[in-house]
Formats: C-alpha cells, sequence, structure tokens
C-alpha cells in the first residue's frame, strides 16, 4: 500500500501519483457491479480509495407513509419489498409485530412452520450473496449452480402461498392453509439434493486459493467500529460479536431448535462469507430438526378479528361474514401501544417500531433496516483499499437496495 | 462497569443523571420508556454507553403527534445492552418552535444516517451533525413528507366516498 501524505494544498496524494492529481469517480447509480441502485462517489489515486460518499433514495417508495393508511393486514405486501431477497422474513416479522401488539398466542405448529419458512429465505439470502462475491472475484460457475438451487426455494414458497418473490406469506396469527403434501414431499427432496450441491459450491471457492487471495482482508471493520455503527447479523458476526435476534431474544420458539451462531475474526469479506456459509448448514439443520419435531394442531390461531374465516364459511354464517367483512375492511380493534419487535433478517436485526393509537392503520410505524444502518460504514471499510476491494465489499455486505431505501 | 439488570438500577441512573427530570415507565409490553429533556440526552446516552453496557443503538426514528401542544415532535431513541440483553426506549419531546436536538453521533457513530433520515422526514434539526442534508428523498424537496399534515392521499379528490367507511 503506498503511503498517504498531503501535497500544499492539502489534498491527500500519494507517492506513487504522478501528478499528484486525485480523480472523482461516480460508481453507479446504474452499475453492474453493484447489483442494484447505488451511487458511490469516489475520490480515486490511481486505483486506489482516498474517500468515498454515497448517495441513496434511488429506490425509496415512502414505506412509512404509506404503512400510516394502510390496514395492518395490507401491510405485509409492503414489507415484501424491504428485502426482496429474503421476503419471508420480512412478512412473518410483520405479522409477530401485530401479534405482540395485539396480544396473539399463536399455536406451536404455526410457530414451526414459520421457522422453516423463515430458514428457506434465510438460506435463499445467503446464496445470493455469497454465489454473487464468487462472480464479483471473476467465478461465475457456482453462482448459475446456486441460483438453481434458489429457484427449488421458489419452488417451495410459491407452494405455500403462490407467489415467489415478493410472497406476502402467511397471515396475522398464522397461515393460510397447512403445508401441503406436495410441498412437503419438495422439501425432503430440496433437503436431500441441497447440502450436496451446497458442497461442491463450498469446495469450489472457501479453500480455494485464489478465492481466499482475492478476499482475505478486502474491507474488514473490527468489532468495536462495527459495534459503534450498530451492524447487526453476519455483518458483525463475521467481526466477532456473537449477537444473534434468534438467540437473544427468541421469537418463534427459536429456543426449541439446536444451532450454533459463527463468527468470524477479521470482519473482513471472507469472513462474511464463511459465516454466511456456516449459517446456511444451520439453518438446513434447523429446518430438519422442526420438521421432526413439528406438533400436530392448527395452521391458525383463533383470532376471527384478524384472521380471515374460510371462504366457503363467509357465504354461509353470518358471524363469518362479519369478521371477514371487518378484516377486508381494516375495521378490526386493536389496543393502543407502542412495540418495538426485531426478527434476525438475512442482514441482521430487522426491526418493526410501531406505533397504535387504537385506529385502523399504525399511528407511525418505522422499519429498523439492518442494511440502511451498516451501508453508512461503507466509506470507512474501503478507505485506502482498491476499487475491486470495495465492490467485493459492497457485495459480501449484502446491501440490498429495497432495504436501504424503503 | 456495572451490568444493570432489572429496570429500578437503570431508572436510578437515569434520574441521577438528569437531576431526577426523566420520567420513567414500563409500557404494557415490559419495555422501560424513559422521557428526557433535549439537555440530557446526549449525557445520559453517553453514560448509559460507558458505564452501564447500553453499547448498541438499536434505532433511532422521529414521530410526530400534531394534537400535542409544544411537544408536537418526538425523537425516540432504542437502546440495547447486549451483555444483561436489556432493551430501554428513550424519548425526546421538541416542540414545533424549537425543533432541535443535539446530535447523537458522537456517542454512536451509526445514528449519523438515522438523523438525516429522521430530519428527511420530520425537519427536526440535530445540532452539531457533520453532514445533516436530505437522505432519502431528492435535495430540491422543500417539505418534511412524514409530518401528519401531508396526508397520502390528494385530497382535492371527489370519486371516493368515506363516510360509511374507515375510522
Amino acid at each position: 500500500m503506498s503511503e498517504i501524505t498531503f501535497n500544499k494544498q492539502g489534498q491527500m496524494v500519494s507517492r506513487d501519483t504522478i501528478d499528484g492529481d486525485i480523480a472523482t469517480l461516480n460508481l453507479g447509480p446504474t452499475h453492474p457491479a453493484t447489483h442494484g441502485i447505488f451511487q458511490n462517489v469516489l475520490k480515486v489515486d490511481g486505483e486506489r480509495i482516498i474517500e468515498a460518499e454515497q448517495t441513496v433514495g434511488y429506490i425509496h417508495r415512502a414505506f412509512e407513509k404509506l404503512a400510516e393508511r394502510r390496514p395492518f393486514n395490507q401491510i405485509t405486501p409492503i414489507t415484501d419489498r424491504l428485502n426482496y431477497c429474503s421476503s419471508p422474513i420480512n412478512n412473518i416479522g410483520w405479522h409477530l409485530t401485530v401479534e405482540k401488539l395485539a396480544g396473539i398466542e399463536v399455536p406451536k405448529k404455526v410457530d414451526y412452520m414459520r421457522v422453516i419458512i423463515m430458514e428457506l429465505a434465510r438460506i435463499a439470502d445467503h446464496l445470493v450473496c455469497n454465489s454473487v462475491i464468487g462472480v464479483d472475484t471473476g467465478a461465475l460457475t457456482g453462482f448459475t449452480y446456486m441460483f438453481q438451487e434458489r429457484e427449488k426455494i421458489y419452488e417451495l414458497f410459491e407452494e405455500v402461498c403462490g407467489a415467489r418473490l415478493t410472497t406476502n406469506i402467511g397471515r396475522i396469527g398464522g397461515f393460510e392453509r397447512d403445508f401441503s403434501p406436495v410441498f412437503s414431499a419438495k422439501l425432503n427432496k430440496f433437503l436431500e439434493e441441497f447440502i450436496k450441491n451446497f458442497d461442491e459450491f463450498d469446495k469450489l471457492l472457501t479453500r480455494n486459493r485464489i478465492f481466499m487471495d482475492r478476499v482475505i482482508g478486502a474491507g474488514p471493520i473490527s468489532p468495536e467500529r462495527a459495534l459503534a455503527y450498530s451492524f447487526a447479523g453476519p455483518n458483525l458476526r463475521a467481526a466477532g460479536v456473537d449477537y444473534d435476534v434468534r438467540v437473544m431474544n427468541p421469537y418463534c420458539s427459536y429456543e426449541d431448535f439446536d444451532f450454533i451462531v459463527p463468527i468470524g475474526k477479521d470482519g473482513d469479506t471472507y469472513d462474511r462469507y464463511v459465516v454466511r456459509q456456516e449459517e446456511i448448514r444451520q439453518s438446513v439443520s434447523i429446518i430438519k430438526q422442526a420438521l421432526a419435531k413439528m406438533p400436530s394442531g392448527l395452521h391458525h390461531a383463533d383470532v376471527p378479528d384478524f384472521y380471515m374465516p374460510p371462504k366457503e364459511e363467509v357465504y354461509r354464517s353470518m358471524e363469518s361474514l362479519i369478521y371477514h367483512f371487518k378484516i377486508v375492511m381494516g375495521e378490526t380493534a386493536i389496543p393502543k401501544g407502542e412495540v418495538y419487535f426485531a426478527v434476525e433478517g438475512g442482514n441482521g436485526e430487522l426491526g418493526y417500531y410501531l406505533v397504535s393509537d387504537g385506529g385502523r392503520t399504525p399511528y407511525r410505524l418505522h422499519f429498523r433496516r439492518p442494511c440502511f444502518i451498516y451501508y453508512q460504514a461503507y466509506p470507512e471499510m474501503i478507505k485506502n483499499s482498491v476499487l475491486s476491494d470495495a465492490i467485493l465489499t459492497m457485495s459480501s455486505m449484502n446491501v440490498i437496495a429495497g432495504e436501504l431505501d424503503a | 462497569m456495572t451490568v444493570h439488570t432489572n429496570n429500578d438500577s437503570i431508572i436510578n441512573v437515569v434520574a441521577e443523571l438528569t437531576q431526577s427530570t426523566a420520567q420513567s415507565s414500563v409500557d404494557d409490553y415490559g419495555m422501560l420508556n424513559f422521557v428526557v429533556s433535549t439537555d440530557h440526552v446526549v449525557a445520559v446516552c453517553q453514560q448509559l454507553r460507558d458505564n452501564h453496557g447500553f453499547i448498541f443503538l438499536t434505532d433511532l426514528c422521529g414521530a410526530h403527534y400534531p394534537e400535542r401542544k409544544d411537544s408536537e415532535f418526538e425523537v425516540v431513541y432504542h437502546l440495547h445492552n447486549l451483555v444483561s440483553n436489556h432493551r430501554i426506549r428513550i424519548r425526546v419531546y421538541l416542540s414545533e418552535e424549537s425543533i432541535s436536538i443535539p446530535t447523537m453521533v458522537n456517542v454512536y457513530p451509526g445514528a449519523n444516517w438515522m438523523e438525516r433520515e429522521t430530519f428527511d422526514f420530520y425537519g427536526i434539526i440535530f445540532e452539531g451533525h457533520p453532514n445533516l442534508k436530505r437522505i432519502l428523498n431528492m435535495d430540491e424537496m422543500d417539505y418534511h413528507p412524514l409530518r401528519k399534515q401531508y396526508a397520502l392521499e390528494d385530497e382535492t379528490r371527489d370519486d371516493k366516498n368515506n363516510t360509511f367507511f374507515g375510522r
């Protein structure tokens, strides 16, 4: 690394630079290497980054304002569009928030079903991130294979809720229907085949000399700085802090499952990659445990105020018709109060701060979006690194534009 | 460092720092809430971070209550003690006339963008913030859209009648 000094005008220059000029480079907003709409204004000296500033907000859709006009059940589709690589976690996180506000207890079976769906979503999310790190280092092959696996996960979601990417999965109080036999068959087949294919991907990259040389030391962050920046999720764990919402504040009966929280050491791209790889394996293990221990019972809570009655009942019985009407029109009574509820999203603590004044819509809803919070550390992490490392750092942080801009 | 695991000891700490001007309450969901004045908020957070383990700023956001006179706005901080796994909520009331509050960036660097977001949407001024400008909305915007006076829907529409529906 070249030493940085200052010239007479007070500008930072490196001794390598022939004329001491610093160039300004716009990385983005639409650049194929940034996987989304991000603009970074970089001050570069040759290929070394001296300074960076991000511009965010290109796909801001005013979700918090929209949410103030929508009944609680209509906010679920909004949450789809936060981290769209793992929509089910966002959906279920929102359901759990409303259930906490309204004091709804769900059956154990719902918890286990949710855990299966959320862990599938986590696998899909981490697969995208890790295979794309491979792409950014020039290893396209692993990506094509892992996207096939992700496709299978989307087929599973499709089997449960009919949608693939923006899932709108589940309802407040549970699921709209029980897992079908087709889903179970597909899931078992997936679990059988996935680890085999995933191991292949793992072998391709994890101990690959070229890959390791490329990513070790790229974009590191110390645990102190990571905590100061309120990092969460795999990025914080890669820096060596074992904070996982699933363990710290278990929701959805996560305390019933035996899994480890992998941590890294240096907080660099390689550690982030390895932590995600291990989390995928842990998620598979959690799904297997949940399937093995799946309790019997109903797939939804008995909360007619929030959970839609079966359609044939609506045509037959007066109560069902009334509840159906109330839910669709958003006329359900909800307590006044404030809740903060967090789930472990694909990128870390995904929080919902919900203020209800007892009306049909939230009075205030704020999403704690992990991407938005940790992306601000990006300039610090790429300072003095080369441009190609900056690309790797961004993809390994898994910055998702939808979650960033809300 | 003392690690507080019960609400009483945190209440005492905050009371001491603010000369008992802080109001505390535990909400229905078990979260400890404080109302702190703008003068004290940075000192309180600094102390809680340095000496009482609240090293993690989970969330910072604003809210607008137009019907509440002299405290129309509030800034809400969620702090988390990762050792004792204790979460607290600190809120600061601001009036529309003096809508400014000291920045938290020096205590929690991660507050930087959260404060910019709060400024962007509510127009709350964070004094001493290194780069207080809009973050998600475009720079040319001349209002703060999450304030309650801005209705989401066009109020001049007359093709919708909400007389019988909606509260």
